[in-house]
């Protein structure tokens, strides 16, 4: 559902001179629904710029990012116009960036909630859907209602996760999603992901943990090295078919 | 203007000729002059309530003073007119006097104070207790002929609410007046809309007239000297009063008084106070009116217009 | 795909402040690095601005003082007549119906000054930087509302004084103090009291003029969690204007940058805060990183 070929991004920094710095050589992969794809690959090959290239918080250089939407049409995400590309992300798209960031002055519930009113979900029932999902991702009772600006990392990644799927999305993308996490939380949010993909959803995540990456994905891409040799696809079985 | 009493008139009176027994043309305007009023005057009544400009003229008396008024009284008055001139309801003021005076002088005509009787009554400031009928002509003095400049000084913004019909800036005002004060606190100069188009200023009438001008019978027509604009209202036109439709217009209420004079209960009455003992005493402001119905014993009086409360 | 069309459509927006000369195109704009022309000195605030606002969308509009923001929008809102351009509404039934006369497609420009004044009173909804362009400081907050529902039409003091309660409370403003005058309230209040004006008549489009400028910071995010929550829940397509990023981070899905009267760059505003393209629009981002 997800074919990115020959994806390259470039970044030109115009501060600097026009100085070229480069994000990723060139990446190509492919991704059938319901199934899950790790990037893999050392600090700085651009793992983060692929994931932020496919939502477009990031201009591709080059290359194409065919998607196959839930109208039934494959698109090309880097040329789609942007008010589409808006109403892909708000109906069928979520996106967990690596740095923290949370709406300001928005209470933990809220800041879940909101996609589903969005949505046109009655606000009590919504609040309460928010609720629940942020319970099972252990956050305490007493936190829902707080800021999570206030919010320890591991904390903060947890509600931005509850955010992204609390309308089960037809693509996500996770870039390193449970860096801050205690083993714990690590296996809730496991059990999450397993249960979105089951259901439908297609995955492309980056995964800091091994042992993430050989419970969850479907395959893992290598990214190449930086003006080096092409990246690597290789398809794994997954464990928990077994 | 067809009216029976002129029909058997000289054909050439329109034009101001021949000059009168003093020397002055008929009516003192030159024929040049009120043909031009004249002409206002009928393009002020195909617009009922839409100010027209004019080119004023001096007068021999004081700006300010009904120069608007006398001069389309002298554009139409005829040798057949009977002429009643009111300021503030009484005949016999200073004011009403010398123009009275100044109008027979230049045209002979017979005047009177008997509302009925004449053909032709400026006034200022009132509408005559009884009412008027078909054909006769009541002539306005306006000291301020543009309803929107309470709330607009400029003149082409004031122009620009007009073309647009865009009162909103007046409703505001009355708004702002019940919300601060409870109530609408324009007395005289109630604003008025004119056949549900033009926004108009009735010149300062007390409201307890401005009902009075609705559909009325008579050719009401208003002049400001100084402001140099003509406006009329043609027999029968619809005029409303701003109000909300939660907060009606209300007429001056006169509480059960009666005129001290006549005894009437039903017209509109001036207030003086006695300085000597302090004690207020309420008269008939349309002193004509008062006379009859004293004459008149008080009972089978002429019938003023409904319009009390 | 189809998407319903974009409720506004803009094209080749233009306004020139000056005589103008032939050479004005050439010798002014972002390539020129002017918004004024070194011949005639006539400068074009803006120029050639083309995009389209479509249902529900919050677009920001974003770039230096001087740069032709505030232009573009007054042209929107029919404060300033546009040297060239046009303009497109396309209405849903329900914001079309008090407007019979307004055709599909019609080139907004070319109508005339009483029927852009119905448009601007029933469909938009504009609030400016300054209080005093917006309100009427010697009209109660109250009459500020009732001013345009008066123009709107509407006859009966109790309801007006309703609808402007519910509206002041909705953005925030004491009730209770709907009767007085806002030339007492303080500069948060008074663009709370703008807000609540510019949406009495349930605009189908809101302009927000760098609404936020010089406020304290506290009620400066008094005010964005504010229009935040407003458009959450009425979902009025809107511009957003600042010099601001924060405030364009916080409140738009996409982003114009403008510089000498000209569209620079635009996209998706997180793609523009986080990968801008432009030379210029790399320039502001980094200076408030
Ligand atoms: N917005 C940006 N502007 C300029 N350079 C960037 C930007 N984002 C990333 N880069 C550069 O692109 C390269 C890849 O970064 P990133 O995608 O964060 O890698 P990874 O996620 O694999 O660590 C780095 O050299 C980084 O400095
Ligand atoms: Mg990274
Ligand atoms: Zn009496
Ligand atoms: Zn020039």
């Amino acid at each position: 559902m997800l074919t990115v070929e020959k994806l390259e991004k470039q970044f030109v920094s115009h501060v600097l001179n026009g100085k070229e710095i480069l994000g990723f050589s060139p990446v190509s992969f492919s991704v059938p629904q319901a199934t899950a794809l790790g990037l893999s690959g050392p600090s700085g090959t651009g793992k983060s710029s692929v994931l932020k290239c496919i939502y477009r918080t990031y201009v591709a250089s080059a290359g194409t990012i065919r998607y196959h939407s839930g109208a039934g049409d494959w698109v090309d995400l880097t040329l789609l116009p942007e008010n589409e590309l808006l109403r892909l992300r708000r109906a069928e798209m979520g996106y967990v960036a690596q740095f923290l960031s949370v709406l300001p002055r928005v209470s933990a519930v809220d800041t879940v909630a909101e996609p589903l009113l969005a949505d046109g979900v009655p606000r009590e029932e919504a609040r309460d859907r928010a609720r629940r999902l942020l319970a099972r991702l252990g956050i305490e009772r007493s936190l829902h209602d707080a800021y999570p600006a206030t919010f320890s990392g591991g904390e903060k990644q947890r509600v931005n996760l509850a955010r992204a799927v609390i309308r089960p999305p037809r693509l996500l993308l996770l870039d390193e999603p449970t860096a801050s996490l205690d083993p714990g939380s690590l296996q809730v949010v496991l059990d999450l992901l397993l249960e979105l993909k089951a259901a439908g959803t297609t995955l492309v995540a980056i995964f800091h943990d091994r042992s993430i990456m050989d419970r969850l994905m479907d395959a893992v891409y290598r990214m190449p090295e930086k003006g080096g040799e092409t990246g690597q696809l290789a398809t794994r079985t997954s464990s928990h078919e077994t | 203007m067809s009216r029976p009493a002129r029909a058997g008139a000289p054909a050439d009176w329109r034009d101001g000729l021949p000059p009168g027994r003093d020397g002055y043309s008929f009516a003192f305007l030159d024929a040049g002059a009120k043909r031009e009023i004249r002409r206002r005057i009928l393009k002020a009544v195909a617009i009922p309530g839409c100010q027209v400009p004019f080119g004023s003229r001096e007068m021999p008396i004081a700006r300010g003073w009904g120069t608007g008024g006398l001069q389309l009284t002298l554009a139409l008055i005829g040798p057949e007119d009977v002429l009643k001139v009111i300021d503030q309801g009484a005949d016999d003021s200073v004011n009403a006097v010398s123009i009275r005076r100044f109008v027979q002088r230049v045209t002979g005509v017979r005047t009177t104070t008997d509302t009925p009787a004449a053909t032709l009554i400026q006034t200022r400031h009132r509408i005559p207790e009884e009412p008027l009928r078909p054909h006769q002509i009541l002539v306005f003095q306006v000291p301020i002929p543009e309803p929107l400049r309470l709330v607009e000084p400029s003149e082409k913004e004031t122009r620009r609410m007009h073309a647009e019909a865009d009162y909103s800036r007046m409703w505001l005002y009355l708004y702002e007046d019940i919300v601060t004060y409870g109530e609408i606190t324009i007395g005289a100069r109630y604003p008025v809309l004119v056949n549900r188009r033009h926004l108009m200023d009735p010149s300062p009438i007390p409201r307890w007239d401005v009902e009075r001008l609705d559909r009325n019978p008579a050719l009401m027509l208003f002049c400001a000297g100084r402001e140099k604009r003509i406006y009329a209202l043609p027999p029968h036109t619809l005029v409303e009063p701003l109000q909300f439709e939660d907060v009606p217009f209300r007429v001056e209420s006169f509480a059960g008084r009666r005129c001290r004079r006549c005894g009437s209960a039903r017209s509109f009455l001036d207030e003086a106070i006695d300085e000597a003992t302090g004690r207020r005493s309420y008269a008939c402001s349309d002193a004509a009116f008062c006379e009859k119905v004293r004459k008149a014993g008080g009972r089978t009086a002429p019938e003023p217009e409904e319009g009390g409360p | 795909m189809t998407l319903p069309p974009p409720i506004v459509q803009v094209r080749g927006l233009t306004r020139r402040f000056g005589t103008g000369c032939p050479a004005c195109p050439e010798l002014t704009g972002p390539a020129a690095e002017t918004n004024q022309c070194p011949r005639c000195r006539s400068v074009t605030a803006c120029r050639e601005v083309s995009f389209e606002l479509h249902s529900g969308e919050v677009l920001g509009i974003v770039g230096e003082s001087g740069s032709g923001k505030s232009t573009v929008v007054r042209l929107l809102h029919f404060d300033l007549a546009p040297t060239a351009g046009e303009y497109r509404l396309n209405l849903n039934g329900a914001a079309a119906a008090g407007l019979p006369w307004l055709e599909p497609g019609q080139n907004l420009f070319e109508l005339g000054p009483h029927q852009r004044r119905q448009l601007r009173n029933r469909l938009m909804g504009i609030v400016y930087q300054n209080p005093l362009l917006g309100l009427r400081l010697k009209v109660t907050a109250g009459g500020n509302i009732a001013e345009r529902l008066l123009m709107a039409g509407w006859r009966r003091v109790e309801r007006m004084r309703e609808r402007a309660a519910d509206l002041l409370a909705r953005t925030e403003v004491p009730v209770e103090r709907m009767d007085e005058l806002p030339r007492h309230f303080s500069g948060g209040m008074q663009q709370r009291v703008q807000i609540a004006k510019a949406l009495s008549t349930d605009p189908a489009v809101l302009l927000l003029d760098e609404v936020t400028t010089g406020l304290d910071v506290s009620v400066q995010a008094r005010v964005l969690d504010l229009i935040r929550s407003l458009q959450r829940e009425l979902q009025i397509a809107t511009i957003v204007v600042s010099h601001d990023l924060g405030v364009i981070r916080m409140l738009t899905t996409r982003t114009l940058v403008m510089r000498y009267g000209g569209i620079v760059e635009q996209g998706l505003s997180d793609q523009i805060l986080e990968d801008p393209q432009h030379p210029y629009t790399q320039l502001l981002v980094n200076s408030t990183l």
